[in-house]
């Protein structure tokens, strides 16, 4: 493929930082869910 | 809560009452002038060309009229904040939007005497000419963008006001909206300069849209200084 | 802080439900049809060849961006002008634009990536790329108005009125720049997709990107307004505890 090094680190940029942002989000989210009982989330 | 007195006397005590505390402290005259002048004269060491100088002298103005915006307004939230005079202003159930107007009008003056400055420089450093018409789109110009950069620069001021770290947060914030000013202003200025072989009419464009600019935020300003400084 | 937590001892519920599982599931399953299909089974464009496999990562980013910033700016309003003031609406309104800087970052850097290879250059002063720029430092400044100290009601009040600001200061930024090119030069640069021939396979794995990209946006918002809301109530218990215990202190003694 032509140019596949900007191709391919145009995908990688994209699906990496989403991935990042998602388990950055993910693990905060475990870490505040110990601290507070389930009475307090009203999504459950 | 009840006004106490109208508005337009509240706005001419904050006006009056900035202005006096400058001519006291002269914090203006004595430091941010000097540093606007100086960042003019960086400027020609940077590029070093009298043509280019010439060619750029609204632009550079209108820059270093921008980076000594920061420093006013930082001042002239300090001295609200230092002694919680914003807070004693509120709880005496002043309106907030008059303290605005007081606020933004006083840092207006303030930027056209600090214009006036920097224009006088670029005539002397940088030798640019001006017409006769000229004179008048500067004047008009310079007029409505500090009245735009003086409601701008209140707003986001009273945001900061009292925060951390707002010395380094407030450019980040006033910057990209000031843009247009910068834009348009440095047209304007441009075109009265006839810098680049620009005609002097093709300023009157630019002033009309530091007008809308002007009009948006001394209004969106009013409305939302308010709530903001009331906790 | 360890003993605010009445933990118990059976697992604990994390901000994922159902609705969000299924939504992160689809949203894999079409991202990597998108990955497969942009990659390997379009075809190169007749103008652009290989290049154009940027675009279904690039548009669809740039229109969650987008996307993103007017639902910050919607749940601000709502947050704003509601009698209630309900927090929630802040809460949503401050993930969104989180999702939407970093979106806004990749339809930038996608975008210059893109631009190299089909201008020559990774930067035009085109209105469109300016205000785009524009738009994303703004909301970076959102975000840092955001993390400003003060209480969780002037977080929202704060971060609420500088989005409405955004939303009267985006226009005007786009209009000076748009005024500034037309006067000082002719024509800007061409339409980056405008000439790119697309067949059904291309339209519809651009359609695909669009599709789940929104699902990803939508199930990282959901995760990070529910995790905000966790720390806020952790942030607030442990104001009260430090507050009992002062008065403990006092009644101690």
């Amino acid at each position: 493929m032509q140019n596949a090094g900007f191709i391919i680190a145009s995908y990688t940029l994209t699906i990496g930082s989403v991935l990042l942002f998602a388990v950055v989000t993910l693990r905060r989210a475990r870490e505040s869910a110990k601290l507070v009982e389930d009475k307090h989330k009203p999504w459950i | 809560m009840k006004k106490i007195t109208n508005r337009s006397r509240v706005v001419s005590a904050v006006f009056i009452k900035d202005l006096r505390i400058e001519a006291r402290s002269r914090v203006v005259t004595n430091q941010v002038l000097p540093f606007a002048g100086l960042i003019m004269i960086m400027f020609a060491f940077a590029l070093d060309n009298d043509d280019v100088l010439q060619r750029v002298a609204g632009g550079l103005i209108w820059l270093a009229t921008i980076f000594s915006l920061f420093v006013i307004v930082q001042r002239s939230f300090a001295i609200e904040t230092d002694d919680s005079a914003l807070d004693s202003l509120r709880v005496a159930g002043i309106d907030l939007s008059a303290v605005f107007l007081g606020k933004a009008f006083a840092l207006t003056l303030q930027l056209i005497a600090l214009d006036v400055v920097l224009i006088a420089s670029a005539f002397l450093l940088y030798q640019v000419q001006v017409s006769a018409v000229g004179i008048v789109l500067l004047v008009t110009c310079v007029t409505c963008a500090t009245t735009g950069l003086g409601f701008v620069g209140t707003l986001y001021g009273g945001l900061t006001a009292g925060a951390n770290g707002r010395e380094t947060l407030l450019p980040l914030l006033l910057l990209p909206v000031v843009a247009p000013v910068l834009i348009a202003a440095t047209r304007a200025t441009e075109a009265a300069f006839g810098s680049g072989g620009a005609a002097t009419s093709e300023g009157w464009a630019w002033v009309g849209l530091l007008t809308i600019f002007a009009a948006v935020f001394g209004i969106g300003g009013s409305l939302a200084f308010g709530p903001l400084i009331d906790e | 802080m360890s003993q605010t937590s009445t933990q118990t001892p059976q697992k604990v519920s994390n901000t994922g439900t159902q609705a969000t599982r299924v939504i992160g599931a689809l949203a894999i399953l079409v991202t990597i049809w998108v990955v497969i299909s942009g990659l390997v089974l379009t075809p190169a464009d007749v103008v652009q060849g290989e290049s154009v496999r940027i675009m279904y990562v690039h548009v669809p980013s740039a229109w969650i961006a987008y996307v993103a910033f007017i639902v910050t700016a919607i749940t601000s309003a709502f947050y704003i002008f509601s009698k209630r003031h309900s927090l929630g609406f802040d809460r949503v309104a401050g993930a969104s634009a989180e999702v939407g800087v970093i979106f806004m970052a990749i339809t930038l850097i996608t975008g210059s990536l893109w631009g190299r290879l089909t201008w020559g250059e990774f930067w035009q002063w085109d209105p469109r790329l300016t205000t785009t720029a524009f738009l994303f430092v703004t909301y970076v400044g959102y975000l840092a108005v955001r993390r400003l100290d003060g209480s969780i009601e002037q977080r929202a009040k704060r971060s609420g009125v500088i989005a409405l600001l955004a939303v009267v200061e985006i226009p005007l930024v786009h209009f000076s720049v748009v005024f500034w090119r037309s006067l000082h030069q002719g024509a800007t640069v061409l339409n980056p997709n405008g000439d790119v021939k697309m067949d059904d396979l291309m339209l519809f794995t651009l359609f695909s990107g669009v599709i789940g990209f929104t699902l990803v946006f939508i199930w990282l918002v959901l995760h990070r307004q529910r995790t905000m809301l966790l720390s806020d109530l952790v942030i607030e218990r442990a104001i009260d505890n430090a507050i009992l215990e002062r008065q403990n202190e006092g009644v101690g003694r």
